[in-house]
């Protein structure tokens, strides 16, 4: 394990500390240890700029379960690297902001560390693994943190919905990667990214090859709110602002736009995946802008302006998918989208980090996000202000942001689309460029709204919580921060042409990149009076125009019915789920216990039976037993007695004992034939489970023979005589049937000299087959925290219901 | 009801000893003797269990102050644990390794890491039993 593995799970080793921080030192707030560590980390990976910039890579990996050819293959390239910075530069910022969001005598702030580093590590993992089956492992682990971290005020029903949705719909979109990830590995045989990529052409032709690409880009758009998946996003606003921040802006959210990156070189050469990425992502991009307009909540706002601005960067991606239908680098036009994609990410990293920051400073210090309730803070607040407005400028794409600068590739790469001939874009192609303006245009007018419905305007002290004032420094700290990379990237931007873009954007399209090339990135202000030009010109001019005119047709939007919204599709179609799955199991499960034993071995009967039937399987081989002594009659002649006692038992006393006299004979069994081991596991179960029955004495009703109808007593004796029938007929079958060698001869060898152990039962149990006894032990810890669970369910019911009487 | 058990409660008290002792001994012995953590952490069970039928659960939860929840989670931590702490020594995620170690007071003693292992599937046990038979026994 190296340094590099250690950087990616340290995130969670210091997981494990941060209960410890919040129980000993109180008085400290945690946030100040756990900021150590994503300071650290952002350093580290700092370190890996030299090599990248240079179109290479770091690889370290090691062997986790070689037996499933599963690797854990850390990779650092540049695409790798530029998220890894985004995920702990971001992640320092965040969480220097929530020591002074959250209080630390009112939270609990050990549960939101405890997820927030659980979640960094998880991200890191995504990015930086070059195994499709660690990458999803990871993956699967960012949509649980995200849960948890939306579920933080878990009192709040709105938190829990919105916590539930986002689990139901990017886990659905995860599940459905996992089966285009073991196609691919069907189709390639391997699991590593790099050795697919290699095989790109073989596998374009193969006959999954289309199914892999949609299963896995079910994957992408769930997490990147693509639509028409995004709906989960809006309402995982719920989580406290840092996260929203963190998480469903700068960086989960990007895990989608990363997998898309990421594997177009794989995929990109089809026309399913221009057409698919391209589309859904330029309308995810209109639809996303045009419904923040009509939101009042300044986080819905942001939300939708985030699943607007994830479909420009995947349209992008989309568009820069053309760039594989060229050979060379020369004259390729298309570059410049895969560029702008990667320019853009960080660009909205830093804007929309920065104005989620200024919403929770808004809510912190007035207690309400409405802009209908908000008005005229700009001279209590006017460094927020400043930073809002630097902020909401770059994302309408107004000069001298960065937004700009990456609005006006956007365009660039909109526009070039128009002039291919390949892919059918001659008869669809316009409605890029088109919806990329009428989206820009709702863009800026929702930026501005943003700006001045909350700043400027009336000033309403009535309807806010609390007398407004400037946030401590504590918490403009990071947004200034961010709104000065804005500010810097925009006036700079070569800064990062090649230390970050260039890297990342090579990795994006690596055949057309010859060693010791590069891609040429070449961002500037003025390329002249272009199309994009005029486009920017035309978005700002209409823009103002509509958000002056904005009361007269904002209520085009109640237009549209309440009924048949996505939202609606996935409430109803959840209730019909659960309505349905209840009448279905209500249907068989009736709450006795025998019943479902019923079930359970009329099956068992059913299917072993018929089976042994079929195939002929039941032989009777006579040679080879060992000769039957007096004790093994004496015994069974024991065992059969207590069997007879418990039928005829007449108290239910009786029965338990005669019960734990059939084990204790049973164990005896193992004692003659020299398993010590089973004998003295046999034993002691039985004792125990013998007392856990009288225990329960007290639960178990009245045993009562008579009022036993005939009929159910031949049904009783109809099952118990099949499975006693159908057992002892397999276990003669399976000695007469030897198929294979036994197996005991290599453990008989290999105890000692493997594992130097004399035991072979035990030796087994830990070392040969450890991993079932890994699962077995998480299976029985599982079923007696559900007893708990269960029993303690019951008992608080029971005492409601008292209460209510 | 007030039942007279006095000569229960007494040997309880003496036989919970010796079986925590022979419990220890199981657990020790595994690798070499019949035995091992499943087996051991039953018999601590068992022994626990004495104690309950012997006197009550409140009094019981007085003796030993543990929430058997917990030690369930410790006992997976020290299973997961020995697991994937090989990967830190650069080997496959369940590697075990031993070896003779002197320790003062032992001597010369044979160390294996499957030890640790057991002891957590000995935790888990113990905690599992425990907690089922406390909530089953308490509902009354």
């Amino acid at each position: 394990m190296s340094l590099l593995h250690l950087a990616i799970f340290s995130p969670f080793l210091m997981a494990i500390l941060v209960p410890f921080f919040y129980k000993g030192l109180r008085s400290i707030h945690t946030g100040w240890f756990v900021l150590i560590l994503p300071i650290l980390l952002f350093t580290y990976f700092i370190g890996f700029l030299p090599v990248t910039r240079h179109n290479q890579a770091v690889e370290k990996s090691f062997d986790w379960i070689p037996s499933l050819g599963i690797r854990f293959t850390a990779y650092v390239d540049g695409l790798g690297l530029l998220f890894a910075l985004l995920i702990t530069g971001i992640g320092s910022l965040v969480v220097l902001y929530s020591i002074f969001y959250l209080s630390k005598e009112k939270e609990s702030l050990h549960n939101f560390y405890v997820y927030l580093l659980l979640f960094m590590g998880a991200m890191l993992g995504v990015v930086l693994s070059d195994n499709l089956i660690t990458l999803y492992m990871f993956w699967e682990l960012t949509s649980i943190s995200s849960f948890l971290l939306i579920a933080y005020w878990y009192d709040r029903e709105r938190s829990r919905y919105g916590a539930l949705k986002s689990m139901l719909l990017t886990v659905f979109g995860g599940l459905s990667m996992l089966g285009g990830i073991l196609l691919l590995s069907i189709m390639g045989d391997t699991f590593s990214i790099r050795e697919l990529v290699s095989q790109a052409g073989e596998l374009n032709g193969h006959p999954l090859f289309l199914l892999a690409l949609i299963l896995i880009l079910l994957g992408a758009f769930t997490k990147s709110a693509q639509f028409p998946f995004y709906i989960w996003l809006p309402d995982a606003m719920e989580a406290p602002t840092p996260v929203s921040a963190y998480l469903h802006s700068a960086t989960m959210v990007k895990a989608g736009i990363y997998l898309v990156a990421r594997l177009s070189p794989i995929f990109a050469f089809s026309s399913y995946w221009f057409w698919i990425v391209g589309a859904i992502g330029i309308f995810t991009m209109f639809w996303g802008s045009f419904n923040a307009v009509k939101q009042t909540d300044l986080k819905g706002i942001l939300a939708f302006s985030t699943v607007s601005q994830l479909g420009l960067i995947m349209s992008l991606l989309g568009a820069g998918a053309a760039a594989l239908h060229f050979d060379s680098l020369n004259d390729n036009i298309y570059i410049a989208a895969i560029v702008a994609a990667v320019f853009h990410l960080i660009n909205h990293a830093t804007f929309k980090g920065s104005l989620f920051m200024v919403v929770g400073i808004i809510d912190h210090e007035t207690g309400t996000r409405d802009i209908r309730k908000l008005g005229g803070l700009l001279s209590f607040m006017p460094i927020t202000f400043t930073i809002a407005v630097i902020g909401a400028f770059s994302m309408a794409g107004l000069p001298p942001f960065n937004g700009f600068l990456s609005k006006e590739m956007f365009f660039t790469g909109m526009i070039q689309l128009l002039d291919l001939d390949i892919l059918n874009l001659q008869t669809w192609g316009l409605l890029f460029p088109v919806l990329a303006w009428v989206g820009s245009i709702f863009t800026f007018i929702y930026s501005m709204m943003f700006v001045f419905k909350t700043f400027s305007g009336k000033y309403q002290p009535e309807k806010l919580e609390k007398k407004p004032h400037e946030a401590p420094i504590g918490m403009l700290i990071s947004p200034i921060i961010l709104a000065a990379l804005v500010i810097l990237f925009g006036l700079f931007p070569n800064l990062l042409s090649y230390t970050l873009i260039q890297p990342a954007a090579a990795a994006i399209v690596p055949s057309l990149v010859a060693p010791g090339e590069q891609l040429p990135v070449h961002i500037s202000h003025w390329h002249g009076v272009t199309p994009e030009l005029m486009m920017t010109i035309g978005v700002v001019a209409v823009g103002i125009l509509m958000y002056v005119t904005l009361n007269k047709w904002i209520k085009l939007y109640t237009l549209f019915p309440g009924k048949v919204t996505l939202n609606a599709l996935y409430d109803t179609s959840l209730y019909a789920a659960e309505r349905g799955s209840y009448t279905l199991t209500k249907a068989y499960m009736n709450g006795f216990i025998r019943t479902y034993l019923v079930y359970i071995f009329v099956f068992f009967i059913g299917i072993l039976g018929f089976t042994m039937w079929t195939q002929n399987a039941l032989t009777i081989d006579k040679s080879n037993l060992a000769p039957i002594g007096v004790y093994e009659i004496v015994l069974v002649i024991i065992i059969a007695a207590g069997i007879f006692t418990i039928l005829f038992a007449k108290s239910r006393l009786t029965s338990i004992i005669a019960l734990g006299a059939v084990g204790y004979t049973v164990s005896l069994f193992f004692v003659i034939f020299r398993a010590p081991d089973l004998a003295l596991t046999q034993l002691v179960i039985e004792t125990v489970s013998v007392a856990l029955f009288l225990l329960c004495f007290y639960h178990l009703p009245k045993l009562n023979r008579h009022e036993e109808r005939m009929g159910f007593k031949l049904g009783n004796v109809i099952i118990s005589v099949g499975v006693g029938a159908v057992i002892t007929l397999m276990s003669i079958s399976s000695h007469s049937n030897k198929m294979f060698d036994s197996i005991a001869n290599y453990y008989i060898a290999n105890t000692y000299k493997e594992a130097a152990g004399k035991n072979m039962v035990n030796v087994i149990l830990v070392d040969f087959r450890g991993f079932d006894t890994l699962f077995e032990i998480s299976v029985l810890a599982i079923a007696g925290l559900g007893i708990f669970g269960l029993i303690k369910l019951r008992l608080a019911k029971k005492g409601e219901e008292a209460d209510e009487n | 009801m007030k039942t007279n058990d006095v000569i229960l409660q007494t040997t309880s008290k003496v036989v919970f000893f010796i079986i925590i002792l022979f419990a220890i001994h199981l657990f020790f012995a595994g690798h070499y003797h019949p035995g091992g953590g499943f087996v051991g952490g039953l018999m601590t069970s068992g022994a626990i269990v004495l104690l309950l039928l012997a006197f009550d659960i409140k009094t019981v939860a007085k003796g030993f102050p543990i929430d058997y929840k917990i030690l369930i989670g410790v006992g997976l931590l020290f299973a997961i644990g020995t697991a994937a702490g090989s990967l830190i020594f650069n080997v496959p995620f369940f590697t075990h390794v031993f070896g003779d170690v002197y320790l003062p007071l032992f001597g010369e003693t044979s160390l294996h890491t499957a030890m640790l292992f057991d002891l957590g599937v000995y935790l888990v046990v113990i905690g599992v039993t425990m907690t089922i038979i406390q909530t089953i026994g308490e509902s009354e």
